[in-house]
């Protein structure tokens, strides 16, 4: 157990103020109740999500760079945690970046002098995610011990997306042994919600694209990818897809009325937050968790299942 | 680079002939392939050099078509043209006209990274692609893609206000890309959001509709930033020779000059 994850500083990042916002407030209330402190990072900006990149990899680096320097210079913590799967993506680039990268450090540390802040060097901060964070701090026998409300009525396909495990070398905490997480085969979801008593299903696509970047712009390509993954989900027997990114999950959502209306395909299987499920499984109302914020309307569905 | 493409092969190359016949050999029909051979003259050496040069192809010399990046590739699942190998050959032999034959979809990378954790040489090949659709469009090979537009979109907003708001990002992106709001699913989408959303959120939503989500003291930020790209853009057409001066009456080449 890693005592320092009590207390982190907090990066929810803009999808998480909009569409996300179910994220947020599920991520919230399960720190809440499981006794876990979040900060949030002071005056935050936009890490660059996945098109700032593709004006300037840099400014990407110095955008990630500038919410690590704050939440580590000006506040003082020494762990940043981002439940988005993009914002997490980035500052772990960003630290690699700078840590490998002596042009990404001149550029970063140039913009941070003009822009009139400290500049965030490498190893300053570490960046986790929710589901680091949960894992680490509380585990599995922790979310056993706490257990109010067993998800043992729920078939769950765990889906992590991209952003989490690719390209494994700015991840170089994973791949470590049985205990970290894998960067092919990504756990973490699957120890949190099976501890919470959910039966996990063997989904073949939990790291397959959602077309989350291009959702607007190639919405076709987004909908076949989406498909793939809401029929695979279908096929493996799971109730409902968890996930872990605010991006996936609206791409999900979006995306399965989006293949109803344009394509004719329907499909039934619900999409909720992996702490949407955990909230619920640690006796919080759906209302708490944001399950009636959701696009894909799971109400009725939590009810039915004695969630509620 | 010996890899020999059946896609370089042209379909207007292909020969078949109804009757012929080849030292007593009856060659006749499609059974055996005929190709009229072709003298490549137009090759862009500067080519590689120039996706080098711009933002995510700086890899692309250390490439030794393994052709892993397109056997993971999501879009290929659904395209077989899309092809990122294919691609970085081209590009590395500099044949220009080919790689132009598939201009339009290049765009199309959906950035989930497989290529570059499978890549054994490090190329980044996400990177290549995104740097070959940007070069298509500086060079003027073709209109900015949808994409493209919807990275300008947001990262204007990001520059300038440190911040996304997803609403703005929305209505900007089809505006500029001259779509309609009303599209069917978007429509059925806000319809099913509105069921169950509390009063308090959709007031939260509006708001942040018409006081714009800023970062405070962004002002610096904003400054260094737009500096910093003013300069980049330089730089890039520079590389691609896109502020050459136009030549002068000697220098003209003497068709145009006749005109």
């Amino acid at each position: 157990m890693e005592e320092r994850y009590k207390k982190v500083a907090y990066y929810p990042g803009c999808a998480l103020e909009g569409s996300g916002h179910a994220y947020n407030r599920s991520t919230k209330a399960v720190g809440e109740k499981l006794g876990l402190d979040l900060v949030e990072v002071k005056n935050w900006n936009c890490c660059g999500a996945m098109e700032v990149k593709n004006i300037d990899p840099k400014l990407q680096t110095y955008l990630s760079s500038r919410v690590m320097s704050i939440a580590a210079k000006e506040m003082g913590f020494d762990t940043v945690m981002a439940p988005c799967n993009g914002c997490y993506h980035n500052l772990k680039k960003a630290e690699y970046d700078l840590a490998n990268d002596p042009d990404s450090v001149e550029v970063v540390d140039r913009l941070s002098k003009k822009a009139g802040h400290e500049t965030y060097e490498a190893g300053e901060i570490e960046t986790i995610h929710a589901l680091d964070w949960i894992k680490q701090a509380i585990g599995e026998d922790g979310i056993r011990a706490r257990l109010e409300n067993s998800l043992k009525n729920l078939k769950v396909a765990n889906y992590y997306g991209c952003m989490y495990t690719r390209p494994r070398h700015i991840f170089p905490e994973k791949d470590q042994g049985p205990d970290s997480e894998s960067t092919t085969q990504p756990h973490f979801m699957d120890d949190l919600l099976a501890a919470a008593g959910a039966e996990i299903v063997d989904f073949p696509l939990k790291t397959s694209c959602c077309g989350g970047a291009h959702t607007l712009s190639d919405s076709d390509t987004s909908t076949k990818l989406v498909l793939n993954l809401l029929r695979a989900a279908e096929a493996s027997g799971a109730d409902v897809i968890a996930t872990e990114c605010p991006t996936c999950h609206s791409g999900l959502e979006m995306h399965q009325v989006r293949a109803e209306k344009r394509f004719g395909v329907k499909t039934s299987v619900k999409i909720l937050y992996f702490t949407q499920l955990l909230g619920l499984a640690l006796g919080l109302k759906p209302k708490k968790v944001g399950v009636h914020e959701n696009i894909s309307d799971s109400m009725a569905f939590v009810k039915e299942k004695g969630l509620a | 680079m010996p890899i020999h493409e059946k896609s370089l092969i042209r379909p207007e190359n292909l020969l078949t002939h109804e009757n012929l016949e080849i030292e007593g050999v009856d060659v006749s029909g499609h059974w055996s392939t005929f190709i009229e051979s072709r003298v490549v003259t137009d090759y862009n050496e500067a080519l590689e050099d120039e996706i080098a040069a711009l933002p995510g192809g700086e890899n692309i010399h250390r490439c030794w078509q393994c052709g892993s990046c397109t056997n993971a590739c999501t879009v290929n699942a659904l395209n077989p043209d899309f092809n990122p190998r294919f691609w970085i050959y081209l590009v590395r032999t500099g044949m220009e006209q080919e790689l132009l034959r598939d201009k339009d979809i290049i765009w199309q990378c959906v950035s989930c990274h497989k290529c570059t954790y499978v890549c054994p040489r490090d190329v980044v090949p996400e990177g290549v692609m995104k740097a070959t659709a940007h070069w298509l469009e500086l060079k003027g090979h073709r209109p900015k893609s949808p994409s493209m537009l919807f990275d300008e979109v947001f990262s204007e907003q990001v520059f300038a206000t440190g911040k996304i708001e997803e609403g703005r990002t929305l209505r900007g992106f089809f505006k500029r890309t001259g779509q309609p709001l009303t599209q069917d699913w978007l429509v059925e989408m806000i319809k099913r959001l509105l069921r169950h959303l509390p009063v308090k959120l959709m007031i939260t939503l509006g708001l942040a509709n018409v006081i714009q989500p800023r970062t405070r003291g962004w002002a610096g930020a904003r400054a260094a930033i737009e500096e910093y790209v003013e300069e980049q853009e330089a730089r890039q057409r520079q590389a691609l020779g896109l502020d050459r001066p136009p030549a002068t009456g000697a220098e003209r080449p003497l068709a145009e000059a006749a005109e």
